[in-house]
């Protein structure tokens, strides 16, 4: 047996955690280019490498009606070679230096991001000032990459989580904004031409709403100084992206894109909830980590650790600058689909008031978001990151000292209020993508009505 | 960029290696298990990582969820299973560095006594669903599978894949979960690093209350196989996948070996990024390819070169693996230009500096000190890890690639739509994957 004699470990309790060592946020400093272009720099200097990070805001939203997946086509083109260098050129040039670059597309933003030894930031900054303000945009390059994302769109076909992706934002949003997401469909990239991602790069990529931000062992005179050599030539507004215009649709509750044979269905439940600027972040943000935000959430523990339905399950609002989806997702066993449908939107409801959040649970949930805030100040990208959080969404430049004491003033009536107002049972669509003959005998219990049958390759 | 550290062994052998790092307010507690997929036998793969799983799920003095005490005080945690170990870790803030130690010493001293067949079954079904989720109902998710099972013979323990076969997962007892923790979780099989804001005279104290008292256990005997390919094997099986994907896989050196370094460059050089040489020729110019990778996957006794590519529609797998051939022959041929070798080494400084970024999760600097320690019993390594990069010639590049890239020593597996079986490599024979 086991041996337990000098043993000095008390087991019968846990060490309690004494105070916290206080966290120094990162200072933002702030200038404006003559173009316009915001320069945010922070001096982060543990490791000697640099963030740079270039933030336009204008996404996939601001794609114009028939044009979907113009952004997403555009911000792809940007690394595609500038003047009279290819995009292998170009990318030779990061080669050498080491530096590792990235853009993404998201519904309100275009991003161009470089992480470079800070030994090489002048020419990482030159390099980045080619790829978003003089992108070559030539005709053969982008019927390459039209062609490829072509591909690409029919290879998504195949991922059900990505079919499910796609189709609960058409379901959701129709024809408006966020109806798409950003790589658009068939139709429309087929019908794109050249001179749509000239204009939208003349109209959207513009310094008027952009914003670079600096990380790294540098200080903000030189980084300026560099920034406004590499980026005098880049000039202009940028203009609004389409309105939303009609009203949102009104889809059938229960919705099967079919995938025959499937092992899972993958599931997407929610609605159109809330924008950024909600007064009720903070409590949504604790409110939807109880809910299905972390590991210990109650849908995590429900389907996985209590059903073993699935491998985890998670819910987000998704806040954007409009008003963004709520979505629980979750993949689950085929033979398990109705009941996993009905817990899920049992736990959604229940969280409004009949099972309202515990004092308990309020208090885990708002020290895993306040007390762990430290972790995301730990490297250069980190906190260019959340720099960019602050620009996208015109934040308070104290946000992240705001962030934990507004966290701590949630209370539990706070949660149950915000989520009452801003999950609603009686609007809640559900999406299946699975195998159809399998979960069509068991769907009647839902009380959803008839299902709706979406075809995979209709949206 | 020397990483500090010092090292320290317990009594009962436990292996404790720390490295302070005062710039931010949190700790980084990373302990790696020496036991992975290669310690399965066949009939009985997948254990290793369902076990991880039950690490998750209440120890016997705290028979409760693993995440609720640890994510009350800030933490970040996780856990993953290779072939070749298992790890776990934590980031805590500074002043819950105590809590993590009682947690992580907790489950590796007194685990089994709360270790029940509820947990044990549910966990199960999380696991099946995770395979489901990341292997069946993925396309190509198979791939592992048919490459693992055709590079190695199926009594070499890289023959199987880490998630394991359905039925073996079935037929799992939990006498033999217990029996697996008493062979292979106990301190003389198992590496604690903590990186970050501590102090380390009172963190080694610390430990030492915490895990000193845990029995060593049985010293776990290093498993040891070699594997060689005779020839060419090629395969195919159907999927529900759009377009056909060609992989080919070559045997090659085990990691830190010699050839590793070249091998791992030569894998950029020909296929990931935009210059490197096979996404010029099959996606920029010829078109034949919708996309294109390569891995050099270096483990513990053996590595597996891997190049990726799938077909555009109206090309054929054939086109694929002709151009696949001709580059890998012209780079062995002709080598590396200069700016390939000087890109090369720029590409791992960086790289090697990226991940001196963070103190803990996967590939911080807690785990790549317990990668060194367990891999080669020398956390002392960064410096000589990156220096293999650095030495990396255009003629050992050239000559790595002409000793391990055989043409008429791989495998070459089809992966083709449904009903699609024409669409396969020429002369490729079918292959059940489940």
């Amino acid at each position: 047996m086991k041996r337990t004699t000098f043993e000095s470990v008390d087991r019968t309790r846990l060490p309690v955690p004494g105070p916290p060592r206080p966290l120094t946020f990162p200072a933002l400093e702030k200038s404006v280019l003559s173009n316009g272009l915001r320069l945010w720099t922070v001096r982060h200097t543990q490791v000697p490498l640099v963030s740079l990070l270039l933030l336009v805001r204008r996404g996939a939203a601001s794609d114009a009606p028939g044009r979907e997946g113009l952004a997403a086509m555009t911000a792809d083109m940007l690394d595609e070679g500038s003047g009279l260098s290819s995009a292998i050129d170009m990318h030779q040039k990061m080669a050498r230096i080491g530096a590792q670059f990235d853009t993404d597309i998201g519904s309100d933003a275009t991003v161009a991001s470089v992480t470079v030894l800070t030994r090489f930031i002048e020419p990482a900054l030159s390099l980045l000032s080619d790829i978003v303000a003089r992108p070559a945009l030539r005709e053969e390059d982008f019927a390459r990459v039209r062609q490829l994302r072509l591909h690409r769109l029919k290879q998504l076909r195949d991922m059900p989580a990505t079919v499910a992706d796609r189709a609960f934002l058409r379901l959701l949003y129709g024809d408006q904004p966020y109806g798409h997401s950003p790589i658009g469909s068939e139709p429309s990239l087929a019908s794109m031409t050249i001179d749509d991602v000239r204009a939208f790069h003349r109209s959207a990529i513009r310094p008027s709403d952009a914003t670079l931000i600096a990380v790294g062992d540098t200080n903000h005179e030189e980084i300026a100084r560099i920034a406004a050599a590499a980026f005098s030539d880049w000039t202009g507004e940028a203009q609004d992206g389409p309105a939303e215009s009609g009203s949102l649709p009104a889809p059938s509750p229960l919705t099967i894109v079919p995938r025959p044979g499937a092992p899972q269905s993958e599931l997407r439940i929610g609605h159109v909830a809330v924008p950024r600027d909600t007064p009720d972040y903070h409590a949504l943000v604790v409110g939807n980590m109880i809910l299905g935000g972390q590991f210990v959430s109650r849908i995590n523990l429900n389907l996985r650790e209590d059903k073993g339905f699935t491998y985890g399950a998670r819910t987000a609002f998704e806040f954007r600058r409009r008003p963004g989806p709520f979505v629980l997702q979750v993949g689950v066993q085929t033979a398990a689909t109705v009941r996993a449908i009905e817990e899920s939107i049992g736990e959604l409801s229940a969280i409004r008031g009949p099972r309202p959040v515990t004092p308990e649970e309020l208090s885990l949930a708002t020290a895993a978001l306040t007390r762990g805030y430290a972790r995301n100040f730990e490297t250069a990208e980190q906190i260019s990151r959340g720099a960019m959080q602050i620009a996208l969404y015109d934040l308070p430049d104290d946000y992240f000292a705001q962030f934990v004491p507004s966290v701590e003033r949630v209370t539990c009536a706070d949660v149950t209020r915000a989520m009452a107002a801003h999950l609603d049972p009686a609007r809640l669509t559900t999406l299946v993508v699975g195998d159809l003959d399998a979960i069509a005998p068991d769907v009647g219990r839902l009380a959803l009505g008839d299902p709706a049958i979406l075809g995979a390759d209709s949206f | 960029m020397t990483l500090r550290f010092s090292k320290h062994t317990l009594a009962n052998g436990l292996d404790v290696l720390l490295h302070e790092d005062r710039d931010c307010p949190i700790v980084a507690v990373n302990i790696w298990y020496h036991v992975g997929s290669k310690n399965e036998r066949p009939g009985h793969t997948g254990f290793a990582h369902l076990f991880e799983h039950l690490m998750f799920e209440g120890s016997e003095h705290h028979d409760r969820g693993y995440f609720q005490p640890l994510q009350g005080a800030g933490a970040t945690l996780n856990g993953s299973t290779n072939a070749d170990r298992t790890n776990y870790w934590e980031v805590v803030p500074s002043n819950a560095l105590e809590l993590a130690l009682w947690m992580e010493s907790d489950r590796m001293g007194h685990l089994l006594p709360a270790l029940t067949d509820a947990k044990f079954s549910n966990q199960r079904d999380v696991v099946l669903n995770e395979r489901r989720q990341n292997y069946e109902n993925r396309p190509y998710g198979l791939a592992p599978m048919a490459l693992l099972a055709a590079l190695f013979p199926p009594d070499h323990p890289y023959h199987w894949t880490t998630i394991g076969e359905v039925a073996d997962l079935h037929a799992v007892t939990l006498d033999q979960v217990h029996a697996f923790f008493r062979r292979y979780y106990h301190p003389s099989n198992a590496s604690l690093a903590l990186a970050g804001d501590f102090d380390p005279d009172a963190a080694l104290a610390l430990v030492d209350r915490y895990f000193g008292s845990i029995e060593p256990g049985e010293r776990v005997t290093p498993v040891r196989q070699t594997a060689t390919l005779a020839g060419e094997t090629r395969i195919f099986y159907e999927d529900r996948v759009e377009l056909p994907r060609i992989h080919i896989g070559w045997l090659t050196p085990e990691m830190f070996g010699d050839g590793d370094a070249d091998l791992d460059l030569a894998a950029d050089l020909l296929a990931n990024g935009k210059t490197s040489r096979l996404y010029k020729r099959l996606v920029f110019e010829e078109r034949l390819a919708t996309d294109v990778s390569a891995t050099q996957n270096s483990r513990e006794m053996a590595g597996y070169m891997q190049l990726t590519a799938t077909a555009s529609p109206g090309h054929s797998l054939a086109e694929l693996e002709r151009v696949m051939l001709e580059e890998v022959a012209k780079l062995a041929r002709e080598g590396p230009t200069d700016d390939d070798i000087l890109c090369g080494r720029m590409q791992a400084e960086a790289q090697f500096m990226f991940r001196l970024q963070t103190v803990g999760g996967f590939g911080g600097k807690s785990d790549q000190l317990n990668a060194y320690n367990v891999f080669l019993g020398n956390p002392d390594y960064f410096d000589r890890d990156l220096a293999r990069y650095n030495a990396v010639t255009k003629a050992s590049l050239a000559e790595s690639l002409v000793r391990y890239l055989d043409p008429a020593r791989r495998v070459t597996l089809s992966i083709v739509p449904q009903g699609r079986a024409d669409l396969a490599a020429s002369d490729s024979t079918r292959v059940a994957v489940v």
